[in-house]
């Protein structure tokens, strides 16, 4: 291990540089890793220990006992007696600075004390209704199905139309290509910050304001991805075509039989950004959609952080429910994305 | 031995099926695409293949782009335009009606220049803050021999989180009850409210910035520093060349190109800040401390009680023309880079 972590570029020279670029890397790491671990440990939280500060490292909760007589599960507490021993008491009821407690051996003889001699009892426990509550109480399933159905619809419909327009784009000679081209690339320089207030009107002209449809239509042609799978098309030789061609096959059979499963990595690729794209858009469903039941993930996690009683501990569970997928997709295809993004510098 | 026998039969059989309903919807589109296709002869086939993106782009971009520059010379708040009165240059004369330019209070609409100093700011800061940290991290993984991959990936992974992740993680972080304020009181027993407090909120909406999209960049930077080509080391090592010479005089340089491209892809990206600092600072504030332009623009156009359309297109074409400068300078250094 030590030999592994110790190998550089000049064996047996390990000098500042390499230590410096070590140290780096790790505490760099620990800035990227401690505050999403945080989220995740604090998801896992009761709500009582969310509210507590300063706070715990480890996900906690009251430890209870059930001791006859008493209808409800008690909390469990050390009692530091004034001689310096300590007593172990389940809490019956609290009144101002004293406390009416009983020893769990004996349940039937309570006793008051002050609450300055007790200290609560916590055990390690994860709160895993914290992920299943939202589902019941807020519109979490709804929200979930929206942004799932609008990626799925999107990414399809990208993958389809980018490969069409890609296909005549790399595959043919036709008057006005050219124009058309640097048009569709010249739509990489109009960012929505810019046209959000009349795309927002076409969106009301077409009548799709409020529906997913509207946040769905406006993203299916990326210039991003006509070029990718320009690019990769044009790497496919012609003489294929031609002899399709020769064979009788339609137009549309040489691009759906012989071009589209032949770019199969370029569809890969941009399948995976499309899906992280759609799966995180925020302000351009901000704007198309305007009642609860049609939310996205996002815009429903911002507006429920909005509200005035602040659930901290359901607002943590359910980011991480909408992180989870990205990561997932990354853990598995991160060297497809990173040489994606380094190579086109797309994003 | 039975059982690879036994099974065989049935996986093929199972992906001849698939195979046929896939065939069947093929053919579903091919027929009347091979039935277009004779009706407007194949030369007119690339027009029906580019059709339906063009029409997107018309629709969503080309027609709201003529349309932005239209609403920013209507007035009052209907939203379609043929029910808006034309007033000429006055949401312009507006927004641009300052005692002085570099007292926000002095303007007619000072939100607009509040959010107007801000994202300068914003912009200065993050740029420079992002290009440094992204340049010393794809130093750093240029120079590990060992662990690369995964350092790469860790720095990068933050860039494919959503803003709003990012904004509510870093909101929780930073909160009253944070691990933050956790390691505060128990060291100096103090505790700050960070994003409540006009300095600390935008010192944290800048740094959350960089934390966010320093992976992106640093890839870019990493991918030309492995295009360096390594002879050019190894002969500095031979002439005895030290380490940070060897940096100023040869990796500064021979990057520099690369290095202006992501400088001016920083400062177009840093111009249109809005997601991550609007779910950060619970929509820009301490009250105006963390307002950007596009959070003007979002405000001025959609609150119910504002809905001035024309005011926000006028602020969204003079960020516009701002943005087109920033991109026609990165096409020609990208142009001048690649020589």
């Amino acid at each position: 291990m030590i030999a592994f972590l110790t190998r550089t570029r000049h064996p047996g020279r390990f000098d500042l540089t390499d230590w410096l670029a070590w140290g780096w890397a790790i505490l760099g790491t620990l800035v990227v890793a401690i505050p999403i671990a945080w989220a995740v440990i604090s998801s896992l939280k009761t709500e009582a220990e969310i509210n507590s500060f300063p706070p715990a490292l480890v996900p906690r909760a009251a430890q209870t006992i059930t001791v006859d007589g008493q209808a409800k599960p008690l909390s469990m507490w050390v009692r530091t007696m004034p001689d310096g021993s300590e007593q172990t008491v389940a809490l019956v009821r609290r009144i101002g600075l004293s406390a009416t407690v009983l020893d769990p051996s004996k349940p039937d003889e309570t006793f008051r004390v002050p609450v300055a001699e007790l200290r609560q009892l916590k055990e390690f426990h994860l709160q895993f209704s914290n992920y299943t509550e939202p589902m019941k109480q807020f519109n979490f399933l709804r929200y979930l199905w929206n942004t799932v159905f609008v990626t799925v619809v999107a990414t399809v419909l990208t993958l389809l139309l980018n490969s069409m327009a890609a296909f005549a784009l790399s595959k043919y000679r036709f008057a006005g290509r050219n124009a058309m081209f640097a048009l569709i690339l010249s739509t990489m320089m109009i960012p929505l910050s810019v046209i959000m207030v009349p795309a927002f009107m076409v969106i009301v002209g077409l009548n799709l304001a409020d529906n997913l449809w509207g946040v769905i239509l406006s993203t299916v042609s990326t210039p991003t991805g006509v070029f990718l799978l320009r690019q990769y098309m044009l790497t496919i030789p012609d003489d294929l075509i031609e002899a399709a061609r020769v064979d009788a096959a339609s137009e549309f059979r040489i691009y759906w039989r012989i071009v589209l499963p032949l770019c199969a990595p370029a569809l890969a690729v941009l399948a995976i950004f499309s899906v992280i794209w759609r799966w995180n858009d925020f302000l351009w469903p901000l704007i198309v959609l305007s009642s609860p039941e049609n939310y996205t993930l996002q815009i429903g996690l911002s507006s429920l952080q909005g509200q005035f009683n602040v659930q901290w501990h359901y607002i943590l569970a359910m980011t991480v429910v909408t992180l989870l997928p990205v990561t997932v997709v990354f853990l598995f295809l991160q060297k497809y994305i990173t040489e994606g993004v380094a190579s086109s510098g797309v994003k | 031995m039975t059982a690879p026998a036994s099974v065989a039969p049935a996986i093929v059989a199972r992906g001849e099926r698939i195979g046929d309903g896939l065939d069947a919807v093929m053919r579903v589109v091919e027929v009347p695409m091979a039935a277009l296709q004779r009706l407007l002869g194949a030369a007119r086939m690339p027009y029906v293949f580019i059709l339906p993106n063009m029409l997107l782009f018309t629709v969503f971009v080309f027609v709201p782009v003529g349309l932005a520059i239209a609403y920013a010379f209507t007035g009052g708040t209907n939203l379609l335009i043929w029910d808006r009165p034309f007033v000429g240059l006055e949401n312009f004369r507006a927004l641009l009606d300052c005692g002085s330019y570099l007292e926000p209070s002095t303007c007619r609409y000072n939100l607009f220049w509040t959010a107007v100093h801000n994202t300068w700011w914003y912009t200065l800061l993050n740029t420079l803050g992002t290009l440094f940290f992204a340049l010393v991290t794809a130093l750093v993984l240029n120079r590990l021999t060992r662990g690369r991959g995964f350092f790469r990936a860790v720095f990068f992974y933050p860039v494919l989180l959503s803003p709003v992740v990012v904004g509510l993680i870093w909101q929780w972080f930073l909160a009253r009850e944070g691990l933050l304020n956790g390691f505060l009181t128990d060291w100096f027993d103090t505790r700050i409210i960070f994003l409540l407090e006009v300095g600390w909120s935008r010192a944290w909406v800048v740094y959350v910035s960089i934390w966010f999209h320093m992976g992106f960049f640093m890839l870019i930077i990493l991918a030309g520093l492995q295009a360096i080509p390594r002879d050019i080391y190894e002969a500095a090592e031979i002439d005895g060349t030290s380490q940070w010479r060897q940096f100023w005089c040869l990796t500064l340089p021979l990057l520099l190109p690369n290095l202006l491209v992501v400088t001016v892809l920083l400062l177009i990206r840093s111009v249109q800040v809005f997601d991550e600092a609007w779910v950060l600072t619970n929509g820009g504030g301490p009250g105006t401390a963390n307002t950007f332009i596009v959070q003007f623009i979002y405000q001025t156009a959609f609150s119910p009680d504002l809905r001035l359309y024309g005011l926000a297109s006028a602020a969204s074409v003079l960020m516009g023309i701002a943005l087109l400068v920033l991109t026609l300078s990165q096409l020609w250094l990208a142009k001048k880079a690649e020589v």
